[in-house]
């Protein structure tokens, strides 16, 4: 009997040291994998990416992506690069994406992380192109324009605007970028001739703003806020009948 | 029975209990590591097919030879190889991968299902080589362990790993995992994935005989479950076995050498069994040898291998 309660004894506290080990790793393991999840994702994916979360849960990290593109523009992210560890992405600056029509990345992906749906590359949604307007030469009045004439989807991703310049008789023509119809191909960003790019792509999530639905912007949509628009009904309370107190002075009381 | 049998243990079967001695000419001692060699020559050359592929072009008819690596990759252009266990996480985050993924899962899990699960782990892995560079290096250098991990630590890592992965919603073991690195980093570019590399190494050397390998890395352990009905065996003619225990030295899964389980079977059953072949080149009565799984046992008259009891 005595040796059954010893041994029953040393069978509890050894499972109990293999649990706490494997606990106690598997809570730092979380750790480090819930800080990777929840990172800001500041890179810039390939065409046809999912949204970041389902991205770093799909990618396998092969590489196919990676050997399918003519222009090396893509990276697999070796431990310590700024990217999550083993995913692609690229830096605009270096080389960007030059839009293949067939997306061959796209094709190459044995996963569907970057998604088989992409099938017009001009759909592609990458990044999101921003300027600095501090810093881009025609914002300061020169003739540059460069990101306008190099964006592969010309007119519509970048537009160049009048705008006045103070106490000059001539206008200055500015780039705008248009977020309908940016791919964050990042091939402005490559072109921008100043010493660091004044226009830059970055992943969307980190520089656009949302309205909210609850506004109504009438003057941008005709059909929208003045046809149908009623005035509240008004609500019926005791504070609606004429105010009474002192009113003798109208009413000829004095 | 000779004199020198006399001196002796005898073994078991009433034979003289000879121990392993290395052969003194090169051509026995290419035979005594020739699996080894053949490993080695494997796993070498899979990574240099992938890397040949992706910098140097490498091609048949225009075709490449193999694009990605061995997480995933595309044969040839259309045969497409995934690795099962990196698939089966991205599963366990709820995510459906596509179709060509699956293929090539089920097409590699079909092929270690054949010829043993852990084939993965000595022919391919290219962790194989760190770990057993530190193996030989503390059995060199007479180096104790600091501390016991389980053999079954690994598969509380595999369960661990996919409880993990539906939790976090990331394919927990592809993020941390040093195999990957591994290879990602040789055939894509360097980072500090080496840094890994370098801690399974210290590990095993200083830390735990066989650490990483046999008692933490959870693929080892999928392929391990993955193998255990698999058909190439190694196989064991139990009158022949002296018990002089030489497999069990080189054995980096010792558990596994059981003999009167062996002797049952006809064959080494486990899963964790790496199909590596250092016990048959070791053997001194030939009882070790690759055979398959269904074959009848064939009782041949014991032959001995002489090269290896006399050095010759």
């Amino acid at each position: 009997m005595k040796k059954t309660s010893l041994n029953r004894r040393e069978f509890l506290t050894r499972t109990a040291q293999r649990g706490a080990l494997v606990a106690s790793g598997g809570l730092l393991w979380a750790y480090l994998l819930q800080q990777q999840a929840q990172a800001t994702a500041t890179a810039i994916r390939p065409p046809g990416a999912l949204a970041e979360a389902d991205f770093n849960a799909s990618c396998i990290k092969c590489g196919q992506c990676v050997r399918a593109c003519p222009y090396d523009t893509l990276k697999l992210a070796p431990v310590g690069d700024t990217a999550a560890i083993g995913t692609p992405y690229f830096t605009p600056r270096e080389v960007p994406c030059y839009m293949c029509e067939d997306i061959p990345c796209k094709q190459a992906c044995p996963t569907g992380a970057l998604t088989p749906q992409l099938s017009r590359i001009n759909d592609s949604r990458m990044g999101l192109a921003v300027i600095d307007i501090e810093n881009c030469l025609s914002w300061q009045g020169l003739r540059c324009e460069i990101c306008h004439r190099e964006c592969p989807v010309q007119g519509k991703a970048i537009s160049v605007e009048h705008h006045p310049r103070k106490l000059s008789k001539h206008a200055m023509f500015v780039p705008l970028v248009h977020s309908e119809a940016c791919t964050g191909c990042g091939i402005c960003e490559k072109a921008c001739p100043t010493d660091e790019a004044a226009i830059r792509v970055v992943p969307p999530d980190l520089v656009q703003g949302k309205i909210g639905s609850h506004y109504r912007l009438g003057w941008k949509n005709e059909a929208g806020i003045t046809k149908d628009f009623k005035p509240a009904a008004k609500i019926k309370s005791p504070d609606d009948q004429p105010a009474g107190g002192l009113d003798y002075l109208n009413k000829g009381e004095l | 029975m000779n004199t020198a049998a006399k001196e002796n243990k005898l073994g078991p079967n009433g034979k003289p209990v000879r121990p392993f001695v290395m052969p003194k000419s090169m051509r026995g001692k290419l035979s005594v590591w020739r699996y080894l060699i053949y490993r080695r020559t494997l796993q070498i050359t899979i990574l240099l097919l992938f890397y040949g592929t992706a910098h140097w072009g490498w091609n048949i008819a225009e075709t490449p030879i193999i694009v990605g690596n061995l997480s995933a990759s595309k044969l040839l252009g259309f045969i497409p190889l995934a690795d099962p266990f990196a698939s089966l996480q991205i599963m366990f985050t709820r995510h459906m991968p596509q179709n060509e993924l699956l293929i090539g899962a089920a097409i590699v899990l079909g092929f270690y299902a054949l010829i043993g699960g852990r084939v993965w782990c000595s022919w391919v892995c290219p962790i194989n080589m760190v770990s057993d560079l530190a193996a030989w290096l503390r059995k060199r250098l007479h180096i104790n362990d600091n501390f016991r991990l389980s053999k079954q630590l690994r598969y509380s890592v595999l369960i661990l790993t996919l409880l993990l992965s539906t939790i976090t919603g990331l394919a927990a073991f592809e993020w941390v995992s040093p195999i990957s690195m591994f290879h990602r980093e040789l055939i894509f570019g360097v980072g500090m994935g080496w840094t890994a590399i370098l801690g399974i190494f210290l590990f095993d050397l200083l830390v735990q005989r066989d650490g990483w390998c046999g008692r933490i890395c959870p693929l080892g352990a999928f392929y391990a479950l993955v193998g255990k009905l698999a058909l190439l065996r190694i196989g064991f003619d139990a009158p022949t076995c002296t018990h002089c225990c030489e497999c069990i030295k080189v054995c980096p899964e010792p558990a596994v050498l059981n003999f009167s389980k062996a002797a049952q079977q006809g064959m080494i059953i486990s899963g964790e069994c790496t199909n590596c072949g250092r016990c048959i080149t070791v053997c001194p009565e030939d009882t070790l040898q690759f055979r398959y799984r269904f074959k009848t046992s064939t009782h041949q008259p014991a032959h001995s291998n002489p090269r290896l009891t006399t050095g010759e």
